[in-house]
């Protein structure tokens, strides 16, 4: 999905401080949410996303700086008159009500008759996929309904945002590969901004337009999935999201938006400015590059860029994909290296040299 | 055989604990004045004279108007310390919570004395009223231990939950955690009655003129010949108070079960 310019801003941070004490929990976070956008918080444990979204919630209040929501500024209104929802990480399930009563819940102030309520209730019920679901008692329910009723109780008030704090994270792997393409067919269907809390990459890789990785308080790169997973502006950036192998590599010349460079196992080569971003300070020049750029060639494949030596340190066997832990020549760290094994796999052992093909393009230099 | 040992260890211990107890009916029922073997036959004639003893009708109802009143005082305060020490962090808080249940483990007769002594130095009359304050004392600390059980079992986002579903912190206190701490409270309440109701010493040392249930009956073993109605006395106090705490229980029990929380282990 593409935003255009006309897309109203549904959420700005303005400059946002949160203390803690002498705890500095956001450091000045300044972003903007559009309206109608699938919007991911990603980062590790600790890093003030939860935070961040507690805010916009109405739960925490903010040191500095300011939140609006739909342009208007949230300073001193309560959780309970924000256009916002949330689906909690625990669902917070009233366990003492039915399901029905659970997504009616926020309805109790709604002026609409008995009749018409407990229809927007059974249509909340059967958005989520819980027709027919509503006597049963919410402590009997299993963690994917939970979810299901979390969501139908959020999204029957029709907020203007979806809080989602971590809402995958107490299911299975299965179900939670299912709940991400749920959620990204509702969000589609109901056209509400969602904001989700996530630590895991993959998942905020699949489910969201865009993208916020956040670092000790601070949001480190803000872009939509492919630029983050191609083009991370940090080695801090590229370390959190997959897998990306380092070689030390030198800075020889910069001209024209050109930067040529003397990488280890690569020899000399000539990128541009857009695969450049920023390696910790004090850190030596790196090339990074993701396992799936590199390939190794088999029985006289020919490369379709370049082709560099290496010897096979590790092969480690996934069914649907094979690590190779492969030693380019002229490097002393094992870099690694994944192929799609969907002709089965010629074997390779230990130890044997092979041929690996690669290009320029897919590489990011950190200076 | 080990087990063989423990098995003889058990049984001894069970009836160290309720032969005393199992006694009390077997002489409640015996006719004859003495406590002692062998059995004289069965009467019910004890029974039926509690109905003729207008000085024990008169202590039963001051135990029961005292142990209604601070099983009500006892578990409002214990609902306030719950709540503040389970959802709030302020500074000295364990601290302040430690004093709270200490009168839990104090000896009960210091407490008493104290209390006595404040009393009589604020000139206040000794009555039922200074007896519930005692019992108020005593039974706050076994409600707190009650309900901080069942305020900590509670998700704090439920509450947040209901905020952000357009509840006020009230409404949603409410309609929320008040419903979730129900059995918790319910327990509370039948445990300190239970407490109050058989507790001697404060009332012994602060009903002044009145009497209590057990300060009567510990006055009614001067008279060798009302021992048997004290045992009948006895019996049906005993049954009462099983019944109580097996209520309490079975309403805690089910709270866990409603909330779908585990059980951490009550008092039964």
């Amino acid at each position: 999905m593409t935003f255009s310019a006309e897309k109203s801003n549904m959420i700005e941070f303005k400059d946002v401080h949160k203390y803690y004490g002498d705890y500095h929990a956001l450091r000045g976070i300044t972003a903007t949410i559009k309206a109608g956008e699938f919007f991911s918080l990603l980062g590790p444990s600790g890093c003030g996303k939860t935070t961040l979204l507690r805010t916009i919630a109405g739960f925490e209040g903010i040191s500095s700086g300011a939140v609006m929501i739909d342009g208007k500024n949230m300073e001193g209104v309560p959780a309970n008159q924000r256009p916002t929802n949330m689906v909690f990480q625990s669902y917070a399930i009233f366990p003492h009500l039915t399901v029905e009563q659970n997504v009616g819940f926020g309805l109790r102030k709604d002026p609409r008759s008995k009749a018409e309520k407990a229809a927007a209730v059974a249509e909340a019920l059967e958005m989520v996929g819980l027709k027919g679901y509503g006597a049963r008692a919410a402590h009997a329910l299993s963690g994917g309904q939970r979810q299901r009723v979390a969501l139908a109780r959020a999204l029957i008030l029709k907020p203007k945002v979806l809080l989602l704090d971590e809402p995958l994270s107490a299911l299975d792997k299965k179900m939670r590969e299912q709940m991400q393409v749920e959620l990204i067919k509702l969000q589609r269907q109901v056209g509400i901004t969602f904001i989700l809390v996530t630590h895991d990459q993959e998942e905020a890789l699949v489910m969201s337009d865009r993208i916020a990785v956040m670092f000790d308080g601070q949001i480190a790169q803000l872009a939509d999935p492919e630029t983050l997973y191609r083009r991370p502006n940090s080695k801090q950036v590229a370390d959190f999201i997959g897998t990306m192998n380092f070689l030390p590599a030198q800075i020889l010349a910069e001209a024209e938006g050109r930067v040529e460079v003397e990488a280890q196992g690569f020899g000399r080569i000539s990128l541009t400015a857009d695969q450049v971003s920023v390696a910790p300070a004090g850190a030596n020049p790196a090339i990074g590059f993701r396992p799936e750029t590199l390939t190794i060639l088999f029985d006289g494949q020919q490369p379709q860029d370049r082709e560099s030596m290496a010897t096979v340190e590790e092969v480690v066997y996934y069914g649907d994909m094979t690590y190779y832990d492969i030693k380019l020549d002229g490097t002393t760290a094992p870099m690694r290296l994944s192929m799609r094994n969907v002709f089965g796999r010629p074997v390779l052992d230990i130890g044997t040299r092979a041929r690996v093909a690669w290009s320029p393009g897919a590489l990011v230099l950190f200076r | 055989m080990k087990g063989g040992w423990f098995r003889v260890y058990t049984l001894a211990y069970l009836v160290f604990l309720y032969a005393p107890i199992a006694l009390l009916p077997i002489f409640a029922f015996n006719n004859a004045t003495t406590v002692a073997f062998p059995l004289e036959g069965f009467t019910a004639k004890w029974f039926a004279k509690l109905w003729e003893e207008p000085e024990l009708h008169r202590a039963l109802r001051n135990s029961l108007i005292i142990a209604c009143s601070s099983s009500v005082l006892a578990t409002t305060l214990g609902i306030f310390a719950s709540r503040a020490s389970t959802r709030y962090r302020f500074p000295g808080k364990a601290g302040l919570m430690g004093m709270i249940m200490l009168p839990l483990v104090l000896p009960e007769i210091i407490l008493a004395v104290a209390l006595l002594a404040v009393m009589l130095g604020i000139g206040m009359p000794l009555s039922l009223f200074t007896v519930i304050l005692g019992h108020v004392l005593v039974c706050t600390p076994f409600s707190i231990a009650i309900l901080s059980a069942a305020f900590q079992s509670l998700d704090q986002s439920l509450e947040e939950a209901a905020y952000d579903l357009g509840e006020t912190p009230i409404s949603a206190f409410r309609l929320i955690i008040l419903p979730l701490v129900m059995p918790g409270i319910i327990s509370s309440l039948l445990i300190t009655f239970t407490i109050s109701l058989d507790e001697f010493i404060m009332a012994f040392f602060l009903a002044g003129n009145e009497n209590t249930l057990p300060v009567y009956i510990f006055g009614q073993f001067r008279f060798p010949q009302n021992v048997p109605v004290i045992l009948a006395l006895g019996t049906i106090l005993v049954c009462l108070s099983i019944a109580l705490l097996a209520t309490a229980e079975y309403f805690r029990r089910r709270g866990i079960a409603k909330t779908g929380g585990k059980d951490t282990g009550g008092f039964l």
